[in-house]
């Protein structure tokens, strides 16, 4: 297993060469720089500047002199906000980012699965079409329509039931407490809740036909227990290998819920970087989310390892 | 087995059903499929009529009635805008026309980036199965690391540097998408190759590509079909997306991403604005859902 996970972490390498590589071009391919800005520089301060950064050597050149950088780990200062550098940057963003991630991640997974579960055991009936009905509008109804309605109603107009009121915050991050995580958080789960519910239904169906739980069925056990002990454990198989692109889809959802909810996470950082041809910090948050997912993506592969006996991790 | 000779013989007359007829009729049958057709047609018919059916442009600025809303609106509201049935928008255009407008570039980058995403994804994969062997391996491989990437990411930056390139937009999407299919296709040359009447295809002289295109492209139609219908909703939503972060389509053009991002910017006081277009574009992904599930099952009835 170890010698299998550090292949794995090699294999990466590669992956992780061609994306910077690729995208250290594309910025460099186009037109402006990150210098350039409405009142031009005097051109020997201009020339100083880009010479600083190095920006004034060929563009090979400059590649290699990243490359040498990153392979210490150092990924530059970041050339819009000045002081920082990109590694620092990160390092305010990524936690935020992160706990955002995982929470979402964790409601769809449990919630999902739930729902899925639930939907199975009442196949063709009406738990299961509205359970799949209203996963079909989760998946239809993007984030960016979801955020602004959710803060309508919890945080404009204001919702108390039973004489408590429920009003959420509508931005902010206020070092991560509850009430300010609610609505991102659900935003960005929701659609993961509704493709891991059609998930889990669709191998639980298929799971719940297995000769072994008619076995399970016939020396009387309750439902409960078969689902639980018997079905789910194959049942998630499928979810398991959903983890990586749910992982991508929660990240490229964060890009928007961080711009809407006013969170100081990396996604902003990112989009900021882009608008402002902040080479390095845009390098920086793109090589940070590929390790996230190249890593998530050994970690569902260990997992399914684990869960499926049929497979050999070698 | 003494009858055999006998249901032959009667069989001959009978009319043979092929696949597709058959699973036409299994897509007939589905309501929900069916609906989802019919209503994907509506909407076409809307976006492409658009000029004819309201008598303002889609960019005809009309600063007397600023984010007014329709007669009919139930809620109290600022002001009203008579003829605009789906009230107005920030400097007073019609939401109507510009909805349906939205739907024109919405729909068609949907249709050319998955068209894209087809033609190399197809090409590619069908190559990659056909070929097979080291070839193969490599060119899965390549497949494997591209996956990896985060590919939004490389869509934004590149809408960054180039400016918002219409162009480049269908382009980006459909160079992202056609990994999935290619992948798709790939598993199904890869069963297709074994038959038969390819075999017999190379018996008869003919070179690798000639099959390709001729014999294992045609055979690979009904699962293509089926991921396109499902591929057309994610471009829909990509490209809204990167409108909405303002990396998209631009003003006075439109989309059903940017009426959305504008709307979502004044929905306190214009709710409509963020309404109808959320509608739109909600129920057309909707549509292709349901088209493509009912496409799944029409054409892998084993599956259900």
């Amino acid at each position: 297993m170890t010698a299998y996970a550090l292949r794995r972490i090699l294999g990466a390498i590669p992956t992780l060469f061609v994306i910077v590589t690729l995208a250290f071009f594309m910025m460099r391919a186009a037109p402006g720089g990150p210098f350039d800005s409405e009142r031009r520089l005097p051109p020997e301060v201009e020339r100083n500047v880009k010479a600083a950064y190095d920006l004034d050597k060929p563009v090979v050149q400059q590649y290699f002199l990243y490359l040498g950088k990153l392979a210490h780990g150092d990924l530059g200062p970041s050339y819009k906000n000045k002081d920082f550098t990109v590694t620092q940057l990160i390092a305010t963003g990524l936690p935020v980012s992160m706990r955002l991630g995982l929470c979402a991640m964790t409601l769809a997974l449990l919630l999902g699965t739930l729902l899925g579960v639930m939907a199975a055991l009442r196949q063709n009936r009406w738990q299961d079409y509205s359970v799949m009905g209203v996963a079909m509008l989760g998946i239809t109804i993007p984030t960016f329509v979801t955020a602004p309605l959710l803060t309508l109603v919890f945080g404009i107009y204001g919702v108390s039931l039973f004489g408590h009121d429920f009003s959420l915050p509508v931005g902010g991050w206020n070092g991560g407490a509850l009430a300010n995580m609610a609505l991102p958080v659900t935003v960005l789960a929701l659609p993961q809740i509704a493709v891991v519910s059609r998930l889990m239904r669709g191998s639980m169906v298929e799971v719940l036909r297995a000769n072994y739980i008619r076995t399970a069925r016939a020396k009387g056990l309750p439902v409960s227990r078969i689902v639980i002990r018997h079905a789910l454990r194959a049942a998630v198989l499928p979810l398991v290998s959903y983890l990586g692109p749910a992982l991508a889809a929660i990240l490229t959802g964060s890009l928007i819920v961080e711009q809407i909810f006013g969170l100081p996470g990396i996604g902003r950082y990112f989009i900021q970087g882009a608008l402002n041809r902040d080479y390095t910090l845009v390098m920086g948050v793109v090589i940070c989310y590929a390790a996230l997912v190249i890593l998530l993506n050994l970690l569902a592969d260990i997992v399914y390892g684990i869960l499926d006996p049929k497979v050999r991790l070698a | 087995m003494i009858a055999t000779g006998q249901t032959l013989k009667s069989s001959e007359e009978v009319q043979g059903r092929s696949l597709w007829v058959d699973a036409r009729r299994r897509l007939v049958r589905n309501r929900a499929a069916m609906a989802g057709i019919i209503i994907l047609a509506l909407i076409a018919a809307l976006a492409l009529l658009a000029p004819l059916l309201s008598p303002y442009a889609y960019n005809e600025v009309n600063y007397d009635i600023i984010a007014c809303a329709p007669n009919w609106w139930p809620v109290e509201a600022a002001c009203r805008a008579p003829g605009h049935i789906f009230g107005t928008d920030s400097v007073g255009r019609d939401l109507f026309v510009r909805v349906l407008f939205g739907a024109r570039v919405s729909l068609a980058v949907g249709l050319v980036a998955t068209l894209v995403s087809l033609l190399i994804g197809v090409l590619y994969g069908a190559t990659a199965g056909y070929l097979g062997g080291r070839t193969d391996a490599l060119m899965m491989r390549v497949v494997d690391i591209l996956y990896s990437l985060p590919f939004v990411f490389f869509v934004i930056i590149l809408m960054v540097l180039f400016d918002r390139n219409f162009i480049l937009l269908f382009v980006a999407i459909g160079a992202v998408e056609w990994l999935t299919m290619a992948r798709i296709v790939r598993g199904q040359t890869l069963s297709i190759k074994q038959k038969e009447f390819i075999e017999a295809a190379r018996a008869c002289g003919v070179g690798p590509f000639a099959i390709i295109i001729r014999h294992v492209i045609p055979n690979v139609v009904g699962p293509v079909m089926v991921y396109v219908t499902l591929t057309v909703p994610g471009v829909i939503l990509t490209e809204s997306f990167l409108s909405f972060l303002g990396l998209g389509i631009q003003e006075p053009l439109t989309s059903w991403g940017v009426l959305i991002s504008d709307g979502a910017d004044q929905m306190e006081t214009a709710p409509w604005m963020l309404l109808f277009p959320a509608l739109f574009m909600a129920v057309t992904l909707f549509c292709f859902n349901y088209v493509g599930d009912g496409l799944r099952d029409a054409l892998d009835p084993k599956d259900r």
